[in-house]
């Protein structure tokens, strides 16, 4: 078992490897909250455009599209992620993994 | 403009957030109603179908491990509606509900500061929780440190957590059963205290997570039925429904943009930060991860959870509108005394409440109430567990009886639950008359400021040690507690010190005891060199392998 490890932890993919993951989990992590951030800073600095109509003669401001929209972003953003860490790195995972117990 | 007064500028929309979290999650003084049977039978199924669950799951539960995590065989989808169920609190359905009744659009800014710390979670701790722990989060932070300090620290900061967040719990019980249910406030108590004891007893958290489940899918059915027939009544044109919400009420066109909030940017930021990483330190989400079987299924378990949170609040945004056309159009039935002027019978929060009763009828009034009210038994026996496994697991198995069986583990585990049952009847009944809305901020303020920078320094940064990682952590904890007492919301509106002496300037302390203890952390960690530290940062290197790869990683499968 230990062997294993140290095979795991001298082997240069595997530190690349999580390099790259956690490279793509602070980017993801950087995107949700700008969205958030951004939406926030229209609430603080613009409340007319988020207040403005989404067209002529209609009662719906921008702000509710927009709003809505962040929230399904986030939920969207969320399954981007967990698609794609249960299925292409849990499978590079795997084959650093086999490959030190060889 | 410069990127710090940008950062400044974004947080300070949060205040926003905190200061409509305090109106919304704060249910009152309220008087009691007359007598809801219809209630009261449909809460009554619920319980008896929710115990016949837990006596199916007691014959599930026979070690330690059954009582902390269900076996660990639950799914990810099923994990992700019992977080989202632990999420969806009476307070945040009827709190957001009738803050979007009352102000429209600025709603919709609330609950999207809710739903933000769910994505760091995913992305910088699902995992790394999953791979590094057995039963609490005190296992991953203690991992290559010290056991006892570690958990004599966890199971501090959990107890005073839990004890908070239960507190105002058990007292919002005693205001809902009071209008809901037309019942008294010690009722509420009695019930909401001894049912939970049987579910957590008994079924550990095999019956704490189906109870979650099953209340989680009753609010979700409820709130889509209120939305579906509020849209039907506008022909599911949204358009339509703001058109006639703007024309009935009292401020206009203003609701469909955001208010004037803001007071000062340091509330905004400390708010938003105690909300956005207190979630990732409260005791009864965090061991929800140690339910699933591995990483992958607690991956799914977040996604699931934010899309049925993130949904829910979509849903109140549109009751709340709902609630806008219906009720205000018939003031002689929701309005005290018939006047709109006076407010909502029951209160601003009671917003979904009327509307259920005026899409749905008494029998569907009577369902929601019921939800309601299943929720915070809910939730209160999901935080019982997670007191009572930081008492038996982390002080008891872990640091005064190192060694023990799983038979002793688990009969301490069920003594520690009777203790904290009784000890939240007793506390509710004495806080009855007191002012509670700044205990569950302050619990997440706790949070982000002792469990979360111990967690995520410990698992991070390879040069943290014991010392720092205990040190700092009781400072923010401390910190948290009495900057929190210092403010308003505590010094003024609880001890009933005049008006403006306060000396706590700000409505949340998260940024200075959050700062204050990843400094701390810090610090101490750097000035450590004892040989004690040297041997935990040479063990950095195969926590990460573990925590990266999930080898070696505690197999809490299914039976």
């Amino acid at each position: 078992m230990q062997d294993t490890l140290d095979r795991i932890t001298a082997n240069p993919k595997f530190l690349e490897f999580v390099a790259m993951r956690s490279r793509y989990s602070i980017i993801m992590a950087i995107v949700s909250a700008a969205a958030y951030y951004g939406f926030i800073l229209l609430v603080a600095y613009n409340k007319e455009f988020l207040a403005q109509k989404i067209g002529e003669g209609y009662t719906m401001s921008l702000g509710v599209p927009i709003g809505v929209g962040v929230i399904l972003f986030t939920i969207v953003l969320t399954w981007i992620y967990v698609r794609r860490a249960n299925t292409e790195f849990d499978a590079i995972n795997e084959a650093i993994i086999k490959e030190a117990q060889k | 403009m410069t990127k710090f007064t940008k950062i400044l500028a974004g947080l300070l929309a949060l205040a926003v957030a905190g200061g409509a979290l305090a109106a919304g999650a704060d249910l009152g003084n309220t008087a009691k109603q007359a007598t809801n049977w219809t209630a009261i039978a449909m809460f009554a199924i619920f319980v008896g179908g929710t115990l016949y669950i837990t006596k199916w799951a007691a014959s599930q539960t026979k070690t330690a491990a059954d009582f902390y995590t269900g076996g660990g065989g639950i799914t990810g989808f099923q994990n992700g509606l019992a977080i989202a169920g632990d999420y969806m609190s009476a307070a945040s359905f009827l709190g957001i509900s009738g803050l979007v009744f009352a102000n429209g659009f600025d709603g919709l800014i609330f609950s999207i500061g809710w739903l933000v710390g769910w994505p760091v979670i995913t992305f910088l701790m699902a995992e790394r929780l999953r791979n590094l722990g057995k039963f609490t989060f005190a296992d991953v932070a203690s991992y290559r440190f010290a056991q006892t300090p570690v958990r004599i620290f966890a199971a501090s900061a959990s107890l005073v957590i839990v004890a908070f967040y239960m507190i105002a719990q058990m007292v919002g019980a005693g205001q809902l059963i009071k209008i809901l249910f037309g019942m008294e406030y010690l009722y509420a108590e009695i019930l909401v205290g001894g049912v939970m004891l049987a579910y957590v007893l008994f079924g550990g958290m095999t019956a704490t997570t189906w109870v979650q489940i099953i209340k989680a899918v009753m609010l979700l059915g409820g709130a889509t039925f209120m939305a579906l027939a509020v849209l039907f009544q506008n022909g599911f044109s949204p358009e339509t429904l703001f058109t006639n919400a703007v024309a009935i009420h009292s401020k206009k066109d203003a609701i469909m943009g955001p208010g004037a909030l803001i007071k000062d940017p340091i509330s905004a930021i400390s708010v938003g930060m105690a909300l956005m990483f207190g979630t990732a330190g409260l005791p009864h989400i965090l061991m929800r991860f140690f339910t699933v079987p591995n990483a992958k299924e607690a991956r799914k378990s977040v996604a699931w959870a934010t899309t049925w949170i993130g949904y829910f609040y979509i849903l109140t945004f549109i009751i709340g509108f709902g609630a806008i056309t219906n009720l205000i159009a018939n003031p002689a039935e929701y309005f005290v005394g018939g006047e709109i002027a006076k407010g909502l019978k029951g209160g601003g929060n009671m917003a979904a409440v009327h509307l259920a009763n005026a899409v749905g009828g008494n029998l569907f009034l009577g369902f929601i109430s019921a939800v309601a009210f299943a929720t915070i038994l809910a939730v209160v026996a999901g935080l019982t567990l997670s007191g009572a496994t930081a008492v038996s697991h982390d002080l008891y198995a872990s640091v005064f009886n190192k060694g023990c069986t799983s038979e002793q583990e688990l009969r301490v585990s069920k003594i520690a639950t009777m203790c904290l049952g009784v000890l939240a009847i007793v506390l509710g009944i004495a806080f009855e008359k007191e002012n509670v809305a700044y205990m569950v901020m302050l619990a997440f303020t706790i949070a982000c400021s002792s469990n979360f920078p111990v967690l995520f320094m410990s698992v991070l940064w390879k040069n943290c040690t014991t010392r720092g990682a205990v040190v700092g952590g009781f400072v923010g904890l401390g910190m948290a507690v009495v900057l929190t007492i210092g403010s308003a919301a505590v010094w003024e509106a609880v001890m009933g010190n005049p008006k403006g002496s306060a000396w706590f300037p700000y409505n949340s302390a998260a940024l200075f005891s959050m700062s204050a203890a990843f400094f701390t952390i810090w610090l101490v960690s750097i000035l450590d060199n004892s040989a004690q530290a040297q041997k935990e940062r040479a063990l950095y290197p195969s926590q990460q392998l573990r925590s990266e790869t999930g080898m070696g990683a505690s197999g809490a499968s299914g039976h």
